[in-house]
């Protein structure tokens, strides 16, 4: 076990560098002069754009420029952004506030998508499988924007139960509202994921056999249908995490969350190389984390995954 | 080995919650900075700054309103952009090149130190210096001893006392002192440029507000002012402070606003632009900005080089119904250009010799075609350049649409991906159509909208235009003693760039943005951004 862990860390290296590699080299093969567009519809001095291109190492050949910020990373530094703030302060203040934003969503799905989805399996073919079923087909077929706006417009202008966008230090009560959002989506996947797996579940040999026992449905539904049915749901709530944390571009744009995404994005507008990698590698970093323990989970899920290399 | 699978569990939740535990810590830093949102406090819409808060090195909006509101020149601007009084008590000058200034002998920066000439004299030497690597070192390029090239000494600069010193410029210039409100000719205290970075995250000024307290800037978010009693002078707040939030996304602001959650907004997403004066009632506000937007047909392209270009850039000009795009894509957001300057500025006219090239005339506009086609047949597609991601795809359509129906040739836009990739096609040359420009005054005077574009190898002049009759009536009005006669040169020298159309004048922005019911008094100035200090807070 603890073997197995060792060397799933192990492979998280040469996948790291070469994420970064390709990301950084992505960064440098963008179209576009990243210091002409500081100044606008203006045009710098000569001097002036050759000053700043030094500052910014601009003008090394690319080999140089990755390996400069490949070696910062192991002094904790990771270049500067065009407003001369250190990244890591960039990444420090943004990442716990798309954290947070990420798990308001993902409880919200979890406790929503899991619960209907069992309930819908359970009453298979009833008028509340059907319902909810509808319901989540008007779920993912909405784009997400779509809910945001409408959303906002309803919660804050109508009736102003929400602020519209998040205030100051992005304290949790702001974040319930792109929290929503966000999880609606997922909502509507964790529900048809969790109804087929219970369905399928239900019809186990196991499951007969507990019943036959005398047990109680109340401990039948939980212990031995949830239990095993919720290997393919977690999968999927794992990989949406990550998803959440670096790609909650829109709904942070939207509501103003100042997180991940919407820094993202703006770093991959200016072109802003150390930004931009040194983003990208915490992400992968957090997904190759999340993706372990997502594994791990599996053994406590089902006693028959055992991990023993 | 087999692993207790509930001390798996156990793990995995453990980490999990670490992870989530550091998160909510570290962001816990955030809050409770300074006094907080006090009442009294006016908050606006801003964007994170590109720099450090430097004034010489800041050249773009986000950063320009905080360091106006921060820091004091020699004079400042009021609404209308006419220059008054500030730091100095007088600037003398008989003859545009030689200025004395006298400065108030009461004026401090708000760590209490004093403001002397030499905190003008060595900031502005500072800036000036290539090796500085200052945004706006280019305002200095008329004081004597100045080098674009190398780093050499302001020798115009003379201390004369601690409230008294001299400027010696290169040639006359008679819209100095009007310059003199842009926020690169303030002063900085004596230890700001030993560690400019630090400098630039905490800046300490001398303007009508201060920074509130060390965390005021949350990067990215949004920068506290507080009201800074000690300053003096014709800019003090009426409020008890200012806090610029940072919005990703206009539409966010815009809702904001509408919820009173937000004071002043001075721009409006477009999708609400036909609808935001219904919204807002009476505190809508839509009213002209220093802000003139073109497009330009350098001289390297095919067909539009010696007389066969002047009759074709002309026969273009006419060929566009400025009014009916204005009016259509930009719900009158914009206003058609009758010159090449702006509206706001102090003097501007509707109707310098030879503006009527900008009327719409369909039969003048196939005329003109015709003629030059005597020249030279027309071949091609006629194209404007644009960066798809500034929204520019709407007018540019509509105007190449109108050319190609005027004139009955190919006409269409021509996307560049990003704004970066645009300018740098634009700057190197290599971008091989008609290509949209635009200018926002950095100073309300005509001069700064002719000079920096349209001289001989000035920095903007994108079309590398040249013409020695317009370059010598700049130099003339330069020359001029008072600014009514520099303007009129300024004049003559726009009658010329009509018949040249280095670049076809299109339309002025206008600034269009509103308030929440929380706030009175809200003026937007010259430059379009609200005056903050002057806004009463409910």
């Amino acid at each position: 076990m603890a073997r197995y862990i060792f060397f799933r860390l192990l492979q998280a290296i040469p996948v790291l560098l070469g994420t970064t590699l390709l990301i950084y080299f992505m960064v440098f093969a963008m179209p576009g002069d990243p210091i002409l567009a500081l100044f606008g519809d203006k045009t710098p001095t000569p001097a002036q754009l050759e000053a700043l291109r030094e500052q910014y190492h601009l003008n090394e050949p690319f080999i140089m420029q990755y390996l400069r910020f490949l070696g910062g990373i192991f002094v904790g530094d990771l270049g500067t952004t065009y407003s001369g703030q250190p990244v890591i302060s960039v990444l420090q203040s943004t990442f716990p506030v798309t954290l947070r934003l990420a798990l308001i969503a993902l409880i919200l799905e979890t406790v929503f998508g899991i619960g209907l989805g069992l309930l819908s399996g359970l009453r298979k073919g009833g008028a509340s499988d059907n319902i909810i079923l509808a319901f989540s087909l008007l779920l993912i077929s909405l784009p997400i924007f779509v809910i945001a706006f409408v959303l906002q417009y309803l919660l804050t202008f109508q009736t102003s139960i929400f602020r519209p966008t998040v205030g100051e230090g992005a304290p949790w009560g702001d974040l319930i509202l792109p929290g929503i959002v966000l999880a609606t989506a997922s909502v509507a996947q964790i529900i048809r994921l969790t109804r087929t797996s219970v369905i399928e579940t239900m019809g186990q040999d196991f499951v007969r056999t507990a019943y036959g026992k005398g047990l109680s449905r109340g401990r039948v539904i939980p212990v031995h249908i949830l239990r095993n049915s919720l290997i393919p749901v977690v999968t999927y709530i794992g990989t949406d995490l990550g998803v959440m944390m670096v790609g909650a571009t829109v709904t942070e744009g939207i509501f103003n969350v100042p997180g991940v995404g919407r820094t993202l994005f703006q770093a991959i507008k200016q072109s802003e190389g150390p930004t931009v990698v040194s983003f990208v590698t915490v992400m992968v970093l957090l997904y190759l984390i999340l993706n372990l323990l997502i594994d791990l989970l599996y053994a406590v899920l089902d006693p028959r995954i055992r991990y023993v290399k | 080995m087999k692993l207790n699978r509930i001390g798996v569990g156990a793990i995995a939740l453990a980490a999990a919650s670490a992870l989530v535990l550091t998160g909510c810590s570290t962001s816990g830093d955030n809050n409770g900075s300074g006094s907080g949102d006090g009442a009294g406090i006016v908050t606006a819409n801003g964007s994170e700054p590109q720099n450090g808060l430097v004034p010489t090195n800041t050249n773009e909006t986000g950063g320009g309103r905080i360091v106006t509101s921060l820091f004091s020149g020699l004079v400042s601007y009021d609404a209308k952009g006419k220059p008054r009084m500030d730091v100095a008590k007088s600037i003398e000058s008989s003859d545009s090149q030689n200025y004395t200034v006298t400065l108030n002998d009461d004026r401090v920066f708000s760590n209490g130190e004093k403001v002397t000439a030499s905190s003008f004299v060595d900031a502005w030497n500072w800036a000036a210096q290539v090796s500085n690597k200052q945004n706006n070192s280019s305002f200095f390029e008329d004081i004597q001893g100045y080098n674009a090239d190398a780093d050499s000494p302001l020798t115009g600069l003379k201390v004369v006392s601690d409230t008294e010193f001299t400027i010696t410029l290169n040639q006359p210039v008679s819209d100095f002192e009007l310059r003199l409100g842009y926020s690169a000719y303030v002063p900085l205290p004596k230890d700001a440029t030993k560690d400019i970075t630090a400098f630039g995250e905490h800046p300490i000024g001398n303007g009508p507000y201060k920074l509130d307290g060390d965390k005021a800037w949350t990067h990215k978010e949004r920068i506290k002012l507080v009201k800074n009693d000690t300053y003096k002078g014709p800019r003090e707040a009426k409020n008890k402070g200012l806090t610029i939030v940072f919005y990703s996304d206009l539409g966010g602001a815009y809702a904001d606003l509408r919820s009173n959650n937000l004071d002043v907004l001075d721009a409006i997403p477009d999708a609400d632009l036909a609808s935001f004066q219904k919204d807002l009632g009476d505190r809508a506000i839509n009213q002209p900005a220093a802000i003139f937007q073109s497009f330009t047909i350098p001289e390297r392209l095919a067909h539009f080089s010696g007389e066969e270009g002047e009759l074709r850039r002309a026969a273009i000009s006419h060929a566009i119904n400025r009014d009916q795009v204005t009016k259509v894509i930009f719900s009158d957001t914009r206003t058609p250009a009758h010159d090449f300057t702006s509206p706001v500025i102090d003097g501007y006219s509707k109707d310098v010799e030879g503006s009527d090239v900008l009327n719409f005339d369909e039969k003048k506009a196939k005329e003109l075609w015709a003629q030059a086609d005597a020249i030279s047949p027309w071949s091609g597609t006629f194209q404007i350049g644009y960066n798809a991601d500034g929204g520019h795809a709407g007018w540019v359509d509509a105007v190449t649409n109108q050319i190609k129906n005027v004139l009955g040739i190919d006409a269409s836009g021509a996307p560049v991906p990003v704004f970066s990739a645009f300018r740098q096609e634009v700057v190197n040359e290599s971008i091989q159509t008609a290509f949209r420009t635009g200018w926002q005054g950095d100073y309300p005077g005509l001069y700064n909208f002719l000079a920096p574009l349209y001289a001989t190898g000035a920095s903007s002049n994108d079309g590398k235009y040249s013409n020695p009759q317009v370059d010598a009536l700049l130099k003339e009005g330069l020359a001029a003693t008072s600014i009514e006669d520099a303007n009129k040169k300024f004049q003559e020298a726009q009658t010329i760039l009509f018949k040249d159309l280095p670049a076809i004048p299109l339309w002025y922005s206008t600034v269009n943005g509103g308030y929440s019911n929380k706030v009175s008094d809200v003026v937007f100035g010259w430059n379009s951004q609200p005056i903050y200090e002057d806004i009463v807070k409910k």
